[in-house]
C-alpha cells in the first residue's frame, strides 16, 4: 500500500534537480576526475601527463602495497569488533532502560560528536602521549617507572577509531534492539532457555540488521579516516588512508593516488553488495 | 496439578489480582474467562512465571514455583500472537524446547514429525513462520509448547486471531488434542460461547477475583453473582424482595410489582429470608410472549418495543410498567409476527427457569 501511493506522488522530475546537480558538482565529476587520472602517468614534478598506463594499478599489486592494505583490512575489522563488542552492551542496556532515560542517554553518546572529531583526537594525544596525563599519574603513583609508549603504534590508531566510530554502531544497534519484540524472549524462557541461550539463540539473530548495518558503518569509514592514523600512528603506522592523502599531498603522485582510491572504492562497494544481500535475505523474516 | 494459593499481584501500586484462589485438575481443560482487564492474563502470566506474584503461592505438583523463572517451570504457553520465532522454520521452532534439551537428533526429528502429525502440517518443516496462515502458525505454536511434554499447558487467547469459522473448527481441534494428550489446559478467553464449548471448568473473572468456578452448564443455567449472569449469554435481571419463602417455592415481588414464583430445585429456598432484596435471572429464550396469559407459568405485563429477526430466533424488545426493557428469544417461525408491535401482551416463563442472585 504505502510503496504504491509513493510511487503514485512522484511529482514532477525537476524537483530532483537541486540533488542532481550537488551530485554532479561534488560526487560525479570528482570521480571521473580520479578514474582518469587514475590512468594517466606522473610528470616529472609531480605533474600530471596526459599518457594512458595500466601502470598505477599494477604497482599497487606490489607485495609492499597488499601488505599495506591487509594491515589496513585487518585493523578496520579489529576497530569493528571493539565498536561492536562495546557497543552491543551499550546498545542493549540503553534500550532496556525505562523510557525516559532512554533518550538522555542517547544524547550523551552524541553530544561529544558536536565538537571536531581533529579536536577530540587532540584531545587523546594529550591523554596518551609519553608527558601525558596518563603517563605521568602512572608514574606518580610509583606504577610505572618510564613512561610507556601509548601514542603511535596500532593501539592508539584503533582507540582513536573505535572512539570515533562508537556511535555509529551503538544507534544502529539501538535502533534494532529496541524494536525487538520482547514477546519471542518470553517464548523462549518459556520452551526452557536460560537467559544466555536466549541472547544467543533469539536476540542475536533477530538484531542481526543492526549488528550488520553497524559494523558496516564503522568498518568502510575507519578505511577512509586518515586523519587519526596520521595524528595517532604518526610515521609508523600507514595506512590505506593516509597513504592515499601521502600520494596526493607529500609523494605528489596523483595517478598512483588516484589508482589507490579507486582500490579502495572498489573494496567498499564489494562490502556494501554484501550488506544490501545479507539485508535481502533477513527481510522475509522482518514482515511477521 | 496447578494451585494458586491467596495469589495477589500489583501493577504500580494498583492491585490487578485479589486473593485468588484456584485450582487446575490432572488432565482438566480449566478456562478463565472475563472481560479485558479482569486479570485474567495476568494470572496466566503468573503461572509461566513472566509475573511474579506480590504475594501468595503457586504450586505445580505440589511444589511452590512461584519464584521460579519460566524455563524452570514444567508449563508451556501458546501464546496469543504465537511468537513463532521469525528467523527459524518451522521444524527449528518445534525443535527448539526438545533442542535444549539435548536430546539426540533422531529422537528430535521423530518428536517433531510426530506433533506436526497431531497438528495435521506434515510437510511444513522447511517453511519459515510467515510463510503460512494464521491458523498453520496457530498449530505450529501448539506443536512447539506440547512437544515438550508439559504438566500443563496455558493458552492466551490462542484463537483470537482467527476468523470466526476457522476459530469454530480450531475449537474443536483443540478439544480433541486436549482429550487425547490428557494435559492440563489453562485457557484464558473473553469469549464465553468458547469457553462454554470447550472447558471442562470455567472460573469466571472480574476486577482480579473470581466470581463464579463451575462447569459450563452451571455457569450458564445457575449464575450465582449479578456479573455472571450478565456477562455470560444473554439475560433479564429483576430486582425484587422476597415475598413468600416456603420448602417447595420462592415468591418475589420484582420492580414492575408482579409477584413471580421460582421453583428452582437447586435454591436453598430456606436460607432466603422474607423482605430480603434479591435479583432474578431470567434467560430470553426461556421466555415467551403470548396474548392471553397461560396458567401456571410465570406472567409480566409488557408492551411489544421492536421485533428483530436475528436468523435462528427472533428477538423482542419490550418494556414493562415501570419503562424497564426486557428480551425474549423465541424460535424463528414460531409465533412472531410483526403486528405485535406496540401490542400490550404476556412475557412468560416456566416457575422453574427463574434463578435467585443474592445481592
Amino acid at each position: 500500500m504505502m510503496t504504491n501511493t509513493l510511487k503514485k506522488n512522484k511529482g514532477p522530475l525537476w524537483t530532483l534537480s537541486p540533488l542532481v546537480i550537488w551530485l554532479s558538482i561534488l560526487v560525479a565529476v570528482p570521480l571521473m576526475f580520479v578514474i582518469t587520472i587514475g590512468f594517466l602517468s606522473r610528470g616529472t614534478y609531480g605533474s600530471v601527463e596526459f599518457k594512458f598506463t595500466l601502470e598505477n594499478y599494477m604497482r599497487i599489486f606490489n607485495p609492499l602495497y597488499l601488505k599495506m592494505l591487509l594491515s589496513s583490512l585487518w585493523l578496520s575489522l579489529i576497530t569493528t569488533i571493539i565498536c561492536l563488542g562495546a557497543g552491543y552492551p551499550f546498545a542493549y542496556f540503553i534500550a532496556n532502560a525505562p523510557k525516559r532515560i532512554r533518550g538522555i542517554l542517547l544524547m550523551l553518546i552524541v553530544i561529544p560528536f558536536w565538537t571536531n572529531s581533529l579536536i577530540r583526537t587532540y584531545a587523546w594525544i594529550t591523554l596518551l602521549r609519553t608527558s601525558g596525563i596518563i603517563n605521568s599519574y602512572l608514574m606518580q603513583l610509583g606504577m610505572i617507572n618510564e613512561p610507556i609508549q601509548f601514542l603511535y603504534t596500532n593501539g592508539a590508531v584503533v582507540l582513536g577509531l573505535a572512539y570515533t566510530l562508537f556511535p555509529f554502531m551503538v544507534l544502529p544497534l539501538y535502533a534494532s534492539i529496541e524494536s525487538l519484540d520482547k514477546r519471542y524472549l518470553e517464548a523462549a524462557s518459556d520452551l526452557g532457555a536460560r537467559p544466555w541461550t536466549t541472547f544467543w539463540k533469539i536476540t542475536v539473530p533477530l538484531t542481526m540488521p543492526g549488528i550488520i548495518a553497524g559494523c558496516i558503518l564503522v568498518f568502510i569509514p575507519t578505511l577512509g579516516l586518515f586523519f587519526i592514523p596520521d595524528l595517532m600512528g604518526g610515521s609508523k603506522v600507514m595506512l590505506i588512508s593516509n597513504f592515499i592523502k601521502n600520494q596526493f599531498l607529500t609523494a605528489r603522485d596523483w595517478p598512483f593516488g588516484s589508482a589507490a582510491s579507486i582500490v579502495l572504492i572498489a573494496l567498499t562497494f564489494i562490502l556494501l553488495g554484501v550488506y544490501v544481500k545479507i539485508l535481502n535475505k533477513n527481510k522475509n523474516m522482518e514482515v511477521l | 496439578m496447578v494451585r494458586l494459593e491467596k495469589v495477589m499481584k500489583d501493577f504500580g501500586g494498583q492491585r490487578v489480582i485479589e486473593n485468588l484462589n484456584l485450582e487446575a485438575k490432572q488432565g482438566e481443560f480449566l478456562t478463565l474467562l472475563g472481560p479485558s482487564g479482569c486479570g485474567k492474563t495476568t494470572t496466566l502470566r503468573m503461572i509461566a512465571g513472566f509475573e511474579e506474584p506480590t504475594g501468595g503461592k503457586i504450586l505445580l505438583n505440589g511444589k511452590d514455583v512461584s519464584q521460579n523463572q519460566p524455563y524452570e517451570r514444567d508449563v508451556n504457553t501458546v501464546f496469543q500472537s504465537y511468537a513463532l520465532f521469525p528467523h527459524m522454520n518451522i521444524f527449528e521452532n518445534i525443535a527448539f524446547g526438545l533442542k535444549l534439551k539435548k536430546l539426540p537428533k533422531e529422537e528430535i526429528k521423530k518428536r517433531v514429525k510426530e506433533a506436526l502429525r497431531l497438528v495435521r502440517l506434515e510437510g511444513y518443516e522447511g517453511r519459515k513462520p510467515n510463510e503460512i496462515s494464521g491458523g498453520q502458525k496457530q498449530r505450529v505454536a501448539i506443536a512447539r509448547a506440547i512437544i515438550n511434554n508439559p504438566k500443563v499447558l496455558l493458552l492466551d487467547e490462542p484463537l483470537g486471531a482467527l476468523d470466526m469459522k476457522l476459530r469454530k473448527e480450531m475449537q474443536i481441534e483443540l478439544k480433541h488434542l486436549q482429550q487425547k494428550l490428557g494435559i492440563t489446559f489453562i485457557y484464558v478467553t473473553h469469549d464465553q460461547e468458547e469457553a462454554l464449548v470447550l472447558s471442562d471448568r470455567i472460573a469466571v473473572m472480574n476486577n482480579g477475583k473470581v466470581e463464579q468456578l463451575g462447569i459450563p452448564s452451571e455457569i450458564y443455567e445457575r449464575p450465582k453473582t449479578k456479573f455472571v449472569a450478565d456477562f455470560i449469554g444473554e439475560t433479564n435481571l429483576f430486582e425484587g424482595t422476597v415475598s413468600h419463602v416456603s420448602e417447595d417455592c420462592v415468591k418475589v415481588i420484582i420492580d414492575d410489582l408482579s409477584e413471580i414464583t421460582i421453583t428452582d430445585p437447586l435454591l436453598d429456598k430456606m436460607s432466603l429470608k422474607k423482605n430480603e432484596n434479591v435479583y432474578v435471572a431470567v434467560r430470553p429464550e426461556k421466555m415467551k410472549l403470548n396474548s392471553s396469559a397461560e396458567e401456571g407459568m410465570n406472567k409480566i405485563k409488557v408492551t411489544v418495543k421492536e421485533k428483530i429477526y436475528a436468523g435462528s430466533v427472533h428477538k423482542t424488545i419490550a418494556s414493562l410498567s415501570n419503562g424497564n426493557e426486557m428480551t425474549i428469544n423465541e424460535l424463528t417461525g414460531n409465533t412472531a409476527n410483526m403486528s405485535d408491535l406496540n401490542k400490550s401482551m404476556f412475557a412468560q416463563w416456566n416457575y422453574d427457569d427463574g434463578v435467585v442472585i443474592l445481592q
